[in-house]
């Protein structure tokens, strides 16, 4: 938990962008470890392939292979914005945490009848599969897009 | 720390956070930094209710795989996100040589 909420803070607010990017993969990695504690291995195991295996060294080659001392520098911002940003903030998190108390949530002691990869799998292959197609279909257009996106740039650079 | 309201209470904290980064930020990676951890946060909320609060049907409590079945639908278009923000992060620094959101005004209205 606390690596959680730590690695997330200075996620945003390491001087260095790289720092911020190794802080969100530890911000990542406690979250599939709060997945372990939920007896949701499975989904553990995803988050740690998918995005501190993916998403994260992609970060973190995309900030190694294009930055610039301009990258590193900040733009300070005022003390009204952070303040603004620290409130609301605090007020999301508060007024959740009170919901949470109110409703009692803490008499589930503990995970009874979890899901395991059976379950997963059925609701996957059968009640759930139409969404895994559309899916793949965002997954390949996001891909097609991204590659667009580097291609036409080399475009604009030969004229 | 085992029940319900503390997985919600960091999930909170988390969204929190995001929320923070969101309002403070300018820089095009840190925005992205922030989506991620509040993403993250809707995902640990999904497991925990899902794993928590079990179906009831007449025989009893049958396994919820509905919370963790949604969180890896979530992972996964959350790095396809991650695939096109950083694509347009690099294709705008290319062309503007920064990557302060506020300094990219080629597509505001």
């Amino acid at each position: 938990m606390v690596l959680t909420v730590g690695s997330a803070i200075v996620a945003l607010e390491a001087k260095e962008i790289v720092y911020g990017a190794i802080g969100l993969a530890g911000s990542l990695f406690g979250v599939a470890a709060l997945f372990f504690l939920l007896d949701a291995p499975y989904v553990a195991v995803f988050q740690i392939a998918v995005y501190i295996g993916a998403v994260a060294v992609l970060i973190l080659f995309t900030v190694m292979l294009v930055r610039e001392e301009k990258w590193a520098k900040e733009v300070p911002v005022t003390s009204v914005t952070r303040i603004a940003g620290i409130m609301t903030g605090l007020a999301i998190t508060l007024a959740v945490a009170f919901a949470a108390v109110d409703t009692n949530l803490a008499q589930f002691g503990n995970v009874v009848n979890p899901a395991t990869y059976v379950d997963i799998g059925v609701l996957i292959s059968t009640g759930d599969a139409p969404v895994l197609l559309v899916l793949g279909l965002v997954l390949a257009a996001s891909v097609v897009g991204a590659l667009t996106l580097s291609r036409a740039d080399k475009e604009d650079k030969s004229q | 720390m085992n029940s319900l309201s503390d997985f919600v209470l960091v999930s909170a904290m988390l969204f929190g956070i995001g929320v923070y980064g969101l309002v403070t930020k300018r820089n095009a990676l840190r925005l992205l930094f922030a989506v991620e951890i509040m993403i993250n946060a809707a995902n640990l909320n999904f497991v925990a209710f899902g794993q928590y609060l079990p179906f009831e049907n007449g025989a009893g409590a049958v396994p919820n795989a509905l919370g963790q079945t949604f969180v890896l639908f979530s992972i996964a278009l959350a790095a396809a996100e991650a695939a096109v923000i950083l694509a347009i992060v690099v294709v705008a620094y290319r062309l503007h040589k920064d990557v302060d959101v506020s300094e990219l005004k080629s597509m505001e209205g």
